[in-house]
């Protein structure tokens, strides 16, 4: 999974997307694994730094990552 | 240029920077930041409240202009006498409504020493709105597809046609989305009330609206184009802000429309960029936008290049611009006096 090249973001949780003008502001988990996304990590990666990071079930975490990366992907930011 | 060299005078119309803005002010202001000093600022009226005749950091004397109604000979006789004041170097027009006469003119004015930039006149009535499917089929760009009407009998065939919601357009302004056979009666009597027949009956298109300034050289050249989404708008669909867009395809269109047109001068194209992420163009707007000034703001001084060409200089197309850029349009009282808008009202030029 890839966020589009030319998103921004930021360590504050602010993205903007330069071809349709959209921003969010991601909470502080999405803005780390959003993050991780830019830097490259793989899916496992990241939801491994997530639980050690955070105090959360597997199963939750599955449930909720779904949830996000549709997120991302009905915002029209991660490369097909 | 040096700032040493003479004085630069500008004549500039749409002063009235109201809640549904001319570009008049924006252009000034783009002009005063990219042009180098000394630079004196004819504004050029028609109501006596126009904002921008009062606001004298940015317009030194303001002079009335009789309305386009009145004709090109009552123009020129008008801006002969400004003229013979000011000695205008370049005259920059600013309203759909009068740039017909200002585009006759412009021979004359070029004799006076009054240099304009503007498109021809096969080029403005091409893209008019009457003429903008004929426009966009003959240049291979996507605009939707639409009926003149003179009878509200013809809505039907239009519904029939298009399906609802349709886009019911007055000739000069305005438009109404129907999504009926009475809301579209209704709106074609209202617009043709206030705006005449024909009117303009449009398929809708769902999407994404953006507007792109475009900066034309009239050789097929595009010098600058710098889109923009609004990201609050009126209640009369005018961008109260905007930030500007990185997106190739929209700048393809521009360059696409430049180059098949030779368009020359400013414009702005309204595109609705659909889900599948097609931009139809909407409309042609034949002069600048009133959210100019965000042009300067992201590096792609549209007004100064327009200016400089106008004068004679070459103009290299712009490649860079900034994205992200956000203008913010707000509201502000203005103080005069009385002696001001007597002035005005009474002579004619302040």
């Amino acid at each position: 999974m890839q966020l589009k090249k030319n998103i921004a973001t930021s360590e504050s949780g602010f993205i903007f997307n330069p071809t349709t003008g959209d921003s969010y502001s991601a909470n502080p988990i999405a803005a780390d694994i959003l993050l991780k996304i830019k830097e490259g990590n793989s899916d496992e990666t990241i939801k491994n730094f997530i639980k050690e990071t955070y105090d959360v079930t597997a199963s939750q975490l599955e449930k909720d990552w779904d949830d996000f990366i549709n997120q991302l992907r009905s915002a029209n930011l991660l490369e097909i | 240029m040096s700032a040493n060299q003479q004085l630069l005078t500008i004549a500039v119309t749409g002063l009235n920077a109201i809640d549904s803005p001319g570009p008049g002010v924006a252009v000034i202001r783009a002009l005063r930041d990219g042009l180098p000093k000394p630079l004196r600022i004819i504004g050029l009226s028609y109501e006596t409240l126009e904002p921008g005749i009062y606001l004298h950091d940015l317009v030194d004397k303001t002079y009335q202009i009789p309305y386009p109604a009145a004709g090109t000979e009552t123009l020129l006789k008008r801006i002969q006498h400004i003229h013979e004041k000011e000695n205008i170097q370049l005259l920059i027009p600013n309203f759909d409504a009068e740039l017909y006469n200002f585009i006759k003119l412009g021979p004359t004015l070029q004799s006076m020493g009054i240099a304009t930039f503007l498109p021809s006149l096969e080029q403005f009535d091409a893209r008019d709105k009457i003429n903008l499917y004929s426009f966009g089929k003959k240049y291979g760009l996507s605009v939707p597809m639409d009926k003149i009407i003179y009878s509200a009998d013809e809505l039907y065939q239009c519904a029939e046609a298009f399906g609802y919601p349709i886009v019911v357009k007055g000739k000069y302004y305005d438009a109404i989305v129907s999504y009926t056979l009475e809301q579209a009666q209704k709106a074609f009597y209202k617009l043709s009330a206030k705006w005449g027949t024909p009117i303009i009956v449009q398929q809708f298109i769902t999407g994404t609206e953006i507007n792109i300034a475009v900066l034309g050289d009239g050789k097929g050249n595009t010098i600058s184009s710098i889109p923009m989404r609004k990201l609050y708008i009126t209640d009369k669909g005018k961008a109260w802000a905007g930030i500007t867009l990185e997106d190739e395809t929209l700048i393809d269109l521009a360059k696409k429309f430049v180059s098949a047109t030779h368009w020359k001068g400013g414009c702005e194209l309204e595109i609705m960029r659909t889900v599948q992420g097609e931009p139809y163009i909407m409309e042609i707007n034949p002069r600048f936008p009133a959210w100019i000034y965000l042009t300067a703001g992201a590096g792609q001084n549209q007004p100064a290049s327009l200016a400089r060409m106008a004068l004679g200089e070459t103009v290299q197309p712009f490649i860079d611009y900034e994205v992200g850029k956000i203008f913010i349009r707000y509201a502000w009282d203005h103080i005069t006096d009385v002696k001001e808008f007597q002035q005005i009202s009474g002579f004619g030029e302040l």
